[in-house]
């Protein structure tokens, strides 16, 4: 086997590769999946409790 | 419910904070370069001329500047989404010092002249060791806290800050391979057309991995965050995840067109350039329709003008990247202004100004405030900032296609029309622009570095609880 088909099969593979996952990401049965991670950073608040002082801006 | 434990934010605000100071030293190196330019009187000493500092410039503001801040916005983001304080405290604060090191080092060694020749990776072989033992550290805390993770699912923006960790360590590697002679002098272990791609895989890969997979990450946090929105489609960012990694690593012959690499090399690095709009603008769009039913943030938000414009240049700029490395416009781009208008676009447009507006929204959280001491002071951060860009970018346009089509005039009789120093000299008004363009993006640094202290001066450091994830995140 030469190098040649080597480097065709492996670009092939790739290519199938990446198409496998734009199905796996747009496949209906998992769009809850994919809504609910999207949610991830805005399941928390990480705002400080602690509230400011006056700030330069509201004190004028 | 919740428990003692914290957030480890200590190194967050060290690297936060540092991220402010070196933009500033770096931008003015490039101010200072900048000026030498236009003024070649300002090149007073050997270690002060534009040949050494212009390597101290980029080494500044692309690992010092953009470095502390993909260290800062990564340690928190990973943190925060995966509910779990960083893995290995001691190693976090290896990176952080080990970092600070490289960096004085290269300040010190850069202008005295040690250099391995090597675009954007000119630090000697002593120095490119301990950036080996800082990177791994950095994989080692970043990859271990996402393992202890306490939700089920990675989230998007930890895969690609994961995919910039890995390929920065692999490119490092590979193209840093050199055989020492003495202490502050080595030599490629490549040579000729080889030592030529090795070094141009390696610089592409730097803007493709360091510069845009890194502060994707940054934008896939921080943009949903400030704008209290889910990103516009998580399974568009899956796929533009997998498309950058499988088409960006073989863009980079594209900086050697008409060169001795092989022709069908620069064709496929041609080619891989022009696939790479798709991925591009599909995560532009995606970032920027996160604010989709929510514009009018935008009229009141500094912040989110930050980002959005950041987005908006990050566009523009992988337009215009896949348009030059076409052959035919390369003959003409290639070694004028245009390049380094290109880069500044990209760098000064999307780099710089994600990282500050990520950086904003994390000082006040640091220190327990609310927000910045002054929002306004951030609004005129952003206009003088944006003037900047737009000021540096547009000259280094009209330059760089000038330079182009001064050096390939040709007479009737094939004679060159123009002599190199003509073009030098009706160069000077852009690259007196330029320098007011700097100048303007310096001072929005110096604007943040007091908006920065105002926030922070008295108040004590602050490290959240770490937070349980919701029973249905899992």
């Amino acid at each position: 086997m030469d190098v040649s088909l080597i480097r065709s099969v492996v670009t092939v593979f790739s290519l199938l590769c990446f198409l496998g996952i734009v199905y796996w990401a747009y496949s209906a049965k998992n769009r809850k999946l994919f809504e609910d991670a999207g949610r991830i950073p805005l399941e928390e608040d990480d705002l400080p409790e602690a509230s400011s002082g006056p700030n330069r801006d509201q004190g004028k | 419910m919740s428990s003692q434990a914290t957030y480890n934010y200590k190194v967050v605000r060290q690297f936060a904070i540092m991220t402010v100071v070196w933009g500033i030293v770096g931008m003015l190196v490039g101010v200072i370069v900048a000026a030498q330019l236009v003024w070649p009187q300002l090149n007073v000493y050997e270690w002060l001329s534009y040949g050494r500092l212009r390597p101290l410039h980029t080494n500044a503001v692309i690992f010092a500047f953009g470095g502390c801040a993909l260290f800062a916005t990564s340690y928190y983001a990973v943190q925060r989404t995966c509910h779990t304080t960083l893995f290995s405290p001691a190693l976090a604060a290896f990176t952080f010092w080990g970092w600070q090191l490289v960096i004085v080092l290269a300040a010190v060694t850069l202008p005295l002249g040690y250099t391995s020749g090597k675009e954007y990776a000119e630090l000697e072989w002593p120095i490119d060791i301990l950036i080996t033992l800082v990177w791994v550290s950095y994989a080692i805390v970043f990859f271990g806290t996402v393992a202890t993770r306490k939700v089920t699912h990675i989230y998007v923006a930890n895969w690609f800050f994961g995919g910039f960790i890995l390929t920065v360590a692999l490119l490092h590697l590979v193209n840093s391979a050199e055989i020492p002679v003495t202490l502050w002098k080595s030599y490629s272990a490549y040579a000729g057309a080889q030592d030529a791609m090795v070094q141009w895989w390696y610089g592409h890969n730097a803007v493709g991995f360091f510069l845009t997979a890194g502060f994707l990450g940054m934008m896939y946090y921080f943009v949903p965050k400030q704008a209290e929105r889910p990103v516009y489609s998580y399974r568009l960012s899956v796929v533009h995840f997998w498309a950058l990694i499988f088409t960006y690593m073989w863009a980079g012959p594209h900086h050697l067109h008409y060169t001795a690499l092989p022709d069908w090399t620069q064709s496929v690095g041609m080619v891989f350039s022009l696939i790479l709009l798709s991925p591009s603008w599909g995560g532009m769009i995606n970032g920027i329709m996160t604010l989709s039913g929510a514009w009018h943030k935008l009229r009141t938000d500094p912040i989110l003008k930050f980002m959005i414009t950041s987005l908006s240049f990050y566009g523009m700029s992988t337009f215009e990247g896949p348009m030059m490395s076409v052959k035919t416009v390369n003959a003409l781009s290639h070694y004028t202004d245009w390049t380094v208008g290109h880069v500044h676009s990209g760098a000064l447009g999307w780099v710089a100004m994600i990282s500050i507006g990520s950086i904003y929204y994390l000082l006040p959280r640091l220190f327990g405030q609310k927000e910045m001491y002054s929002v306004k002071l951030i609004t005129a951060h952003f206009w003088i900032a944006t003037i900047g860009v737009v000021l540096y970018i547009a000259s280094m346009w009209i330059s760089g296609v000038m330079q182009g089509l001064m050096w390939r005039a040709t007479n009737a009789d094939g004679t060159l029309t123009y002599a190199f120093v003509e073009a030098v000299k009706a160069s000077y008004p852009f690259w007196t622009i330029r320098v007011i363009g700097g100048l303007m993006f310096l001072s929005g640094m110096l604007i943040m570095f007091y908006n920065m202290i105002k926030t922070i001066a008295g108040k004590k450091p602050y490290n959240a609880p770490v937070v349980a994830p919701m029973a249905a995140a899992a």
